[in-house]
């Protein structure tokens, strides 16, 4: 018996992408085919955001000005942050209910070592390093304790959530408002870039998608992950191009009175950390890790991966992007007060990822989906505000968004496995 | 084939409380064999699978490796040892694709920096070297796989890391007809490369199609070692089902007390 003839009924379902014809026409004949087995990517995301940017713009004086722009951005960034540490522990399979108040943690460390005429004052960019640290030291804490003990992640960050809102109650009562002075860190969102420092950062960010896809066609020569088609790469250039180029045009077309706007520090932040732990996720030996562990703990742990090190890392990534979130969100504000985390932050946040397409049971998702959910949720939000509609309102609709999104997922997840891929 | 086993356990004893699991068992795998392991539920397959695999320690008894005796605490030493074992359950990701399965756990990197392509590679070569052609992609991810393919990526991925010695633990349990012979063929080959193949199984049909020599178990004891080609599959049930526990000849160390058998 020859191999051929054993194995002759056990062939996969064809690929039909091989046989499809390149260029434009391949383009679209792909994009058919990927419509028809629910394979749509970030597509579904982009034409909500641009039908919920086009029904905003129609219905609402205040939502299609430069000026609003630029506040949608830093009101967004924070939501954000927190969104990507969301990513990587639904990768695992996990959650963390404690982002929110972790947030606030943060927010009230940097408070707390900026204040001015304390013994301890510091530096700006030194108590934010300290902040991030502290909230991925809890982060690290409560992962262990997922980790080690097996305490399941959902009680462990439960417990987290009223402690922290607990102890943040606490000092905040005694304390009242805390006011933050250190211009470092109200730069985190409210710095303005000059117009040409803004083209020149779209520049940079419109030019690392090709040289990431020319990197790999070099390195990885001959082999299937060079393999992506010129035309979808090119078209792919464009459409962040466009989007870069646009954001930088449209905020540095705004004015607050007089004073004219542009690219604020949020908005950088937001891209720059996407680029770092889109990195992180796909380049990385733990980002690889962190797929195995939430596809199967079991099979990385006999492949040998120390699957308490990923939880635990990957907790800690979680309370450093929580700090990080807090911090933007307190410098929105300059202060830090009771009325800290915004409403909703921490289910914003899962909102976020989880309308991006990040899996709640472990293995699928990327960090893109953060940020364009992100992104979703806070037009959305923004668009409601500027209409003057009610937040009872508000949440209903972010709500349906939320169930829409996932039930679209789900069903092309459903497609996807029939038609095998 | 060479005279000194790959492989040899020598009166390899293993309790769990009151419950006698292995009683001074003895087996032995040749480099370029396919050696089954049959036995009934209980009869002490798994556990010595798992004093191989460095999952559980033997009480007493010798582990020689190509002649030398070692002692093996752990997956990692037997994965230094060039041992690798297939979980019947597979230990596959479904999420990720056949290379980054192929490589979990030990990726190509440079400062923590995958190497995609040389992975991609070596998992293609790897692939076509055990003759596995009906997966069409190494990209794919293995959700997409049949049973049977997933079942030659789990041994492909045992093959690829040099090792001197395959497990495979009911490596067709969950299979269909055609999916099993495209298995079967696959360990004979790993058979005629040189490997030393060690294949547990409840199937018969499976070990005759496949397995040079048949060690059976019973109660955690020996009951015999046949060769493939001068018995038949009434014999190796018997000795299954009602085998008296005997020391067995061919192994020199217990040539002795094989009188008895």
């Amino acid at each position: 018996m020859t191999s051929a003839e054993v194995v002759g009924p056990d062939r996969a379902p064809p690929l039909e992408e091989e046989q499809l014809p390149t260029g434009i026409r391949g383009a679209w004949e792909r994009t058919k085919l990927n419509v028809r087995t629910g394979n749509l990517g970030a597509v579904p995301l982009i034409v909500g955001e641009v039908a919920v940017v086009i029904v905003f713009g129609l219905t609402a004086t205040n939502f299609f000005t430069s000026t609003n722009f630029v506040n949608l951005i830093t009101q967004t960034a924070g939501t954000c942050m927190l969104a990507y540490g969301v990513v990587f522990v639904l990768l695992l399979g996990e959650i963390d209910l404690s982002i929110g108040f972790l947030a606030g943690i943060g927010a009230l460390v940097v408070a707390e070592l900026q204040l001015p005429g304390s013994s301890w004052q510091m530096n700006g960019l030194l108590a934010m390093l300290v902040a991030v640290a502290v909230c991925a030291a809890i982060g690290g804490v409560q992962g262990s304790i997922v980790a080690f003990v097996g305490v399941p992640s959902f009680v462990v960050t439960l417990a987290g959530f009223l402690i922290w809102q607990g102890v943040l109650l606490n000092k905040l009562q005694q304390r009242g408002t805390i006011i933050i002075e250190d211009r470092w860190i109200n730069y985190t969102d409210l710095y303005i870039f000059s117009p040409g420092a803004g083209w020149l950062i779209a520049a940079i960010f419109t030019a690392l998608y090709p040289i990431s896809v020319l990197y790999k066609k070099v390195v990885a020569r001959g082999t299937q992950i060079a393999q992506q088609s010129w035309t979808s790469s090119i078209l792919k250039t464009i459409g962040i191009g466009i989007a870069a180029f646009g954001t930088v045009a449209i905020c540095n077309n705004g004015k607050i009175i007089s004073t004219p706007l542009g690219l604020p520090l949020a908005g950088v932040i937001m891209v720059v950390f996407f680029v770092l732990l889109t990195f992180l996720a796909k380049w990385t030996t733990f980002g690889r890790h962190v797929y195995a562990v939430g596809g199967n703990a079991e099979a990385a742990r006999r492949a040998g991966i120390n699957v308490s090190r990923v939880r635990v890392i990957v907790f800690m990534i979680s309370g450093a992007m929580a700090a990080i979130g807090g911090i933007i969100f307190a410098a929105q504000v300059n202060s830090v007060a009771l009325t800290f985390p915004p409403d909703n932050l921490l289910l914003n946040a899962i909102a976020a990822a989880v309308i991006g397409g990040v899996s709640l049971f472990g293995g699928r998702g990327e960090v893109r989906g953060a940020l364009l959910g992100a992104v979703l949720i806070g037009t959305l939000q923004n668009g409601l505000n500027t209409l003057n509609i009610s937040n009872g309102w508000i949440y209903i609709v972010t709500g349906l968004v939320l169930l829409g999104a996932v039930t679209l997922d789900t069903v092309a997840v459903r497609l996807q496995a029939r038609s095998g891929r | 084939m060479s005279d000194t086993p790959l492989l040899q356990l020598q009166n390899i004893t293993k309790a769990f409380g009151s419950v006698q699991a292995l009683d001074d068992v003895d087996f032995e795998v040749r480099a370029g064999e396919v050696m089954a392991l049959v036995g009934d539920n209980g009869a002490g397959k798994s556990t010595l699978v798992k004093c191989v695999a460095g999952t559980h320690a033997a009480d007493s008894g010798r582990i020689l490796f190509e002649g030398n005796e070692v002692h093996i605490h752990g997956p990692k030493d037997a994965a230094k040892l060039g041992i690798e074992v297939v979980y019947q359950d597979l230990a596959l990701c479904d999420n990720l694709d056949v290379v980054q399965n192929m490589y979990l756990g030990r990726e190509i990197n440079r400062a923590q920096i995958l190497s995609e392509a040389p992975m991609e590679q070596h998992t293609s070569e790897t692939l076509k070297s055990l003759a596995v052609t009906t997966i069409k992609s190494v990209r794919q991810t293995v959700a997409t796989l049949s049973g049977g393919q997933r079942q030659s990526v789990a041994v492909a991925r045992a093959v690829m890391w040099n090792s001197k010695l395959v497990i495979l633990d009911e490596p067709t349990a969950a299979l269909g007809v055609a999916q099993t012979e495209q298995v079967l063929e696959l360990v004979r080959r790993l058979g005629s490369q040189g490997l030393g193949v060690m294949l547990i199984s409840h199937n018969l049909h499976d070990v005759f199609e496949t397995a040079d020599r048949i060690t059976v178990l019973r109660l955690g004891r020996n009951v015999g070692v046949f060769e493939r080609r001068e018995t038949t599959q009434q014999a190796v049930v018997e000795a299954i089902t009602a085998g008296q526990p005997t020391k067995v000849s061919g192994i020199p160390s217990t040539a002795a007390a094989g009188a008895d058998a």
